[in-house]
């Protein structure tokens, strides 16, 4: 069963390496960024197929890595907005004093 | 019975996490590309944690691998999203 | 089988390395930089230090990130991003190649480990390096944290007089009810609870005030930059409390150790263990705030064009 599980973490490596092929290449800061996010998915695959012989510490790290996978896509967004600090999804160009997020609609 | 499971579910997460990469490198555009990373990826992901379910010992185990797999799931949707309308304010902006 | 497995890892983590500072281009080196932060969390777990890889995955994937993109994205504006790379520095070559063979050389020189049970001296904790850090050689991580500190009261430095008043960094604005706020709705709580763990876990498993630390600043800065909560003005009493709370805590622990006879930053045996667990608590949230402040940066204003 080991040798399985090396062999399909090797795998997953072999995909990581491709991914970064496309951090290499990717014209835009939007492929670079989204070559980035594979190896941190493939990072988890990698760490849950380790779990059976390095024990409970491979599942805290995959656990870590999952919550924090989107915190770099997030930096990325921010730092590619109209002023720093702003949100793709709005429409308007965003004002001065226009605080954090009230009271929300549900959808 | 439990290793032949581990080894189905694997073995297919891995060709979904191939065919991410492939469609990464292949597919044209940003949009498309999007689609194999979040998509193909995380099935492949969801794959493997299915096939360790049968791996680790323990309930706590268990259940930190489904937690471990919503988490990403809820980060790859969110990413998605938030790439793609970052990538279109790019496009025509 | 598993020689391949760590075969390829190595060749992955040198080629990233190689990729990170060759080639053109300030992002692709920062996207790259990330990476091999991701990949040297493997890395660590596969060599079984799993403390160290729950610190770099929280830092060298995370918060490091998210601060070199937004440095980026400042420094944009001005620099195009297809800069040259830097002229091939020979003395620095040779300097760090000569580093590497000496380590390898070393590393091949030592008898082989062998392998046995830990026989640490009784500490209070089972984990060894917690036992290490905080028992053995808290003289490092009392300095380490004041060191911390130190860093972040350089960076308020630099905030400019008139912002001095101000709330800590760029004012975030996201989308009500948008995919941003929604992320920053549902992350945080679920993160809060794995930070909370990792503190708690650290006296017998990998874990500690550090790793703990480190995810609950990610936590906050997800709920930061989601707009969830707006970061504190600079000048705010409790959060200044808080950022001390960790080393005056350890400070505290070493002159009762002191008081009590046993030495400073001795800690007696029958109260170790709790004494240990008290100052981990009083790191955790000194780490992360600080961390988080770290990253969100100086008190600015709107962005002056």
């Amino acid at each position: 069963m080991t040798v399985w599980l090396s062999f399909v973490a090797l795998g997953v490596l072999a995909s990581l390496a491709g991914a970064l092929l496309r951090v290499w290449k990717g014209p835009g800061p939007a492929d670079r960024m989204m070559g980035a996010q594979l190896v941190g998915t493939g990072g988890v695959a990698v760490l849950v197929l380790l779990a059976p012989v390095h024990g409970r510490g491979a599942l805290d790290v995959a656990l870590t890595l999952a919550l924090l996978a989107a915190l770099a896509a997030v930096g990325f967004v921010k730092a590619t907005s109209a002023d720093g600090a702003g949100d793709p999804e709005e429409d308007e160009t965003p004002s001065p004093d226009r605080g954090p997020a009230g009271e929300t609609s549900d959808g | 019975m439990a290793d032949i499971a581990t080894i189905a579910f694997t073995g297919l997460g891995l060709c979904f996490f191939i065919a991410g990469t492939i469609g990464l490198l292949r597919f044209p555009d940003v949009f498309t590309r999007l689609h194999a990373l979040t998509k193909a990826d995380n099935l492949g992901l969801g794959f493997i944690t299915l096939g360790m379910l049968f791996q680790v010992e323990g309930w706590r185990e268990m259940a930190l691998l489904v937690l471990i797999w919503a988490l990403t799931l809820l980060a790859a949707g969110t990413v998605s999203q938030l790439i793609a309308r970052a990538a279109l304010k790019d496009r025509s902006g | 089988m598993t020689w391949a497995f760590d075969a390829a890892l190595c060749a992955l983590i040198l080629g990233v390395a190689f990729a990170t500072v060759l080639g053109r281009g300030v992002f692709r080196s920062i996207v790259f930089f990330i990476v091999y932060g991701l990949l040297m969390a493997v890395a660590w777990v596969r060599l079984d230090a799993v403390d160290v890889a729950l610190a770099e995955a929280a830092i060298g994937a995370g918060l490091t990130g998210v601060l070199f993109l937004t440095t980026f994205g400042r420094l944009a504006r001005n620099v195009s991003d297809d800069a040259a790379p830097g002229r091939f520095h020979l003395p620095a070559a040779l300097a760090c190649g000569g580093l590497t063979g000496a380590l390898a050389w070393a590393w091949f020189a030592m008898p082989a480990p062998v392998r046995r049970e830990w026989e640490l001296p009784p500490a209070g904790v089972e984990n060894p390096v917690t036992a290490v850090l905080l028992n053995f050689r808290a003289w490092d991580t009392l300095l380490e944290s004041i060191v911390l500190l130190a860093a972040l009261i350089g960076l308020w430095m630099m905030a400019r007089d008139g912002d001095w008043g101000d709330r800590l960094g760029l004012p975030q604005h996201v989308r009500p009810g948008g995919v941003m706020a929604g992320f920053g709705r549902l992350l945080p709580p679920v993160g809060f609870l794995v930070g909370v763990y990792l503190v708690y876990v650290g006296a017998d498993q990998p874990g500690g005030a550090f790793q703990g630390g480190t995810v609950l600043a990610a936590v906050g800065l997800v709920a930061a930059l989601a707009g969830l909560v707006r970061p504190p003005r600079i000048a705010a009493h409790r959060w200044r409390v808080a950022l001390v709370a960790g080393p005056s805590v350890f400070l505290v622990a070493g002159l009762a150790g002191a008081v009590l006879g046993a030495g400073f930053l001795t800690l007696p045996e029958p109260v170790a263990g709790t004494a240990i667990f008290v100052i981990e608590v009083g790191l955790a949230i000194s780490i992360a705030v600080t961390l988080v402040f770290l990253v969100l940066g100086p008190p600015e204003g709107e962005r002056r064009e």
